[in-house]
C-alpha cells in the first residue's frame, strides 16, 4: 500500500495516477478485511475502487489534460510533511498499543451496543440504523446534497449554445 | 464498444447477477455484511456498466433522468416519513418502538424502510452523477 | 515499538496525502491526495479496535469476542460522504476547466493576476 502511494506520487501521467488510486483502494479493503471490518471492506471497495474510479476517469476525459512538470523544488513541501510526520508519530507513542481489550475505546457504550436489544445480528447495522439512526439521517442529507450540488453545476440549458448556458448563470 | 462480442455477451450474463446481488446485500443487511450503503453502490455500478458497454443514450432509454432525480431524493423523504411516523404514533422522533405492538418487531420494520431509503438515495446520487458527467462531453462535441 | 506499528503505518500515509495535496499544481492530482488522505483516516479509527482473537462484529452463538463495532459505524459514514466530496470537487475542476483552459494551479492563478492587473490599469 505504501508503495502505491509513493508511486502515485511522483507518476506524472493522470491517467496511471488514477489506476494507482483504484489499486490503492482495493488493498486498503483486504487491509480492512484483515482488521475484522467486513462491512467497511465491502463499503470501501464498491465505492473506492469502483464509483470513484469512474468519476475520476470521467472527469480526466472531460479535462483532457497531463500533468506538468512541476516549477518548483519540492525541498519546502516535503520538509513540512516530514516534520509533520514526525510530529504525529511522536504523539501516536501515547495511544493505546495494538489489541489492547482495556483500551478506553472498548468500554463504556461498545458493550451495551453487544447487549443486542433490538435482536438484529449485524451489530454494525443495527447502530447504524437505530442507535445512531440521526446521524444516518444527516448522512443522507449530506449525499443527497452534493447531488443536488452537481446537478446544479454541470446543468446546461437544453437549447440553448454553450454561450447563453454561461450568461444565464448569476 | 458495443460491437464487440465478448464484452456484449458477457454483459448481459452479469448485469442481472450483479442487481440480484444488491438485492441481496440490501435484505440481508440484517444478519451477515451489508445493507443499505453497499446495495445502493452496487445497484448504480450495474447500470454504470451497461452505460460503459451500450452507450448512454441506450442507458437513458432504459432508467430515464427523471427516474434517477426520483429516487434521489424519495430516499430521504422516506427515512424522514420513518421518523414522521415514529411522531405520529406517539414516541419521539425516530423511535422504532411505536411502530408495532411488538417492540422488537417495530425496530425490524423500522430498519427495513431506513435502509430501503438509504439505498434509493445513495444509487439515485451516484447515477445521477455518472449521467452528469457522461452527458457534459457529450454536448461538448 | 511493534504495538504502535498501525499507527506508523497510517501517519505515513496521511503524510503521503498530504504531500501530493501541497506539493503538486494539477487539480484533479490533488484531489486524489485529498482521497489518499482520508483513506487513511479510516485506518487510523478501525486499526484501535481491533482484538487479535474476536471476529467480525456479526453476533453468532459460538463465538464471544468481537472486534469494536462503534468504529466502523462512524467510517461508513465517511466514506460516502467522501465520495459524495470527491465528485463535487470533480465538478468544480471541470468548470474551472471550462472557464480558464487548464487545470494547472499556476496557469490559473497567472490568468488571474493578469485579468485583476487589466483591471487596475484601467481604472
Amino acid at each position: 500500500m505504501m508503495v502505491s502511494v509513493v508511486a502515485l506520487a511522483r507518476s506524472r501521467n493522470l491517467f496511471a495516477a488514477v489506476v494507482l488510486s483504484g489499486v490503492y483502494s482495493f488493498l486498503m479493503a483486504t487491509v480492512l478485511v484483515a482488521l475484522d471490518a467486513v462491512d467497511v471492506a465491502m463499503t470501501e471497495a464498491a465505492v473506492g475502487a469502483g464509483v470513484s474510479t469512474v468519476l475520476l476517469l470521467g472527469a480526466l476525459h472531460l479535462c483532457k489534460s497531463e500533468e506538468a512538470k512541476p516549477a518548483h523544488r519540492p525541498w519546502l513541501p516535503l520538509s513540512v510533511a516530514i516534520g509533520t510526520g514526525a510530529l504525529l508519530v511522536y504523539g501516536s507513542f501515547g495511544m493505546p498499543e495494538f489489541s489492547n481489550p482495556l483500551a478506553p475505546i472498548h468500554q463504556h457504550v461498545v458493550p451495551r451496543y453487544l447487549q443486542n436489544e433490538v435482536d438484529l445480528p449485524n451489530v454494525v447495522t443495527a447502530v447504524l440504523a437505530s442507535f445512531r439512526g440521526y446521524d444516518t439521517l444527516g448522512e443522507t442529507t449530506v449525499v443527497f446534497t452534493a447531488g443536488a450540488g452537481i446537478i446544479a453545476l454541470l446543468r446546461r440549458r437544453k437549447k440553448g449554445k454553450r454561450a447563453e448556458g454561461k450568461a444565464d448563470e448569476k | 464498444m458495443k460491437n464487440d462480442l465478448v464484452l456484449r455477451v458477457v454483459g448481459k450474463l452479469l448485469i442481472p447477477f450483479i442487481l440480484l446481488f444488491a438485492l441481496y446485500v440490501q435484505f440481508h443487511g440484517d444478519f451477515g455484511p451489508g445493507g443499505g450503503f453497499q446495495a445502493g453502490v452496487m445497484l448504480a455500478a450495474a447500470i454504470v456498466f451497461y452505460a460503459l458497454i451500450f452507450g448512454v443514450p441506450a442507458t437513458q432509454r432504459a432508467v430515464p433522468e427523471w427516474l434517477v432525480e426520483t429516487m434521489l431524493a424519495s430516499g430521504v423523504l422516506i427515512y424522514a416519513g420513518v421518523g414522521l411516523a415514529g411522531l405520529l404514533l406517539g414516541g419521539n422522533f425516530l423511535d422504532y418502538f411505536v411502530l408495532d405492538k411488538d417492540p422488537v418487531h417495530g425496530q425490524h420494520r423500522g430498519i427495513f424502510w431506513v435502509e430501503a431509503g438509504v439505498a434509493t438515495t445513495v444509487a439515485g446520487v451516484m447515477l445521477k452523477i455518472f449521467y452528469m458527467f457522461a452527458m457534459r462531453g457529450r454536448l461538448e462535441d | 515499538m511493534f504495538g504502535h506499528f498501525s499507527y506508523i503505518v497510517t501517519v505515513f500515509l496521511m503524510v503521503a496525502g498530504l504531500y501530493i495535496v501541497i506539493a503538486r499544481g494539477n487539480l484533479i492530482k490533488k484531489l486524489i491526495g485529498l482521497s489518499v488522505f482520508q483513506t487513511s483516516v479510516y485506518m487510523l479509527y478501525i486499526a484501535p479496535g481491533k482484538l487479535v482473537g474476536g471476529t467480525a462484529p456479526i453476533l453468532a452463538p459460538n463465538f464471544s469476542i468481537y472486534s469494536n463495532p462503534l468504529p466502523h459505524v462512524l467510517i461508513l459514514t465517511a466514506i460516502v460522504v467522501g465520495v459524495a466530496t470527491l465528485a463535487l470537487g470533480l465538478a468544480l475542476a471541470v468548470r474551472i476547466q471550462e472557464a480558464y483552459g487548464s487545470i494547472e494551479e499556476d496557469k490559473i492563478l497567472a490568468r488571474d493576476n493578469s485579468v485583476e492587473l487589466a483591471e487596475d490599469s484601467r481604472l
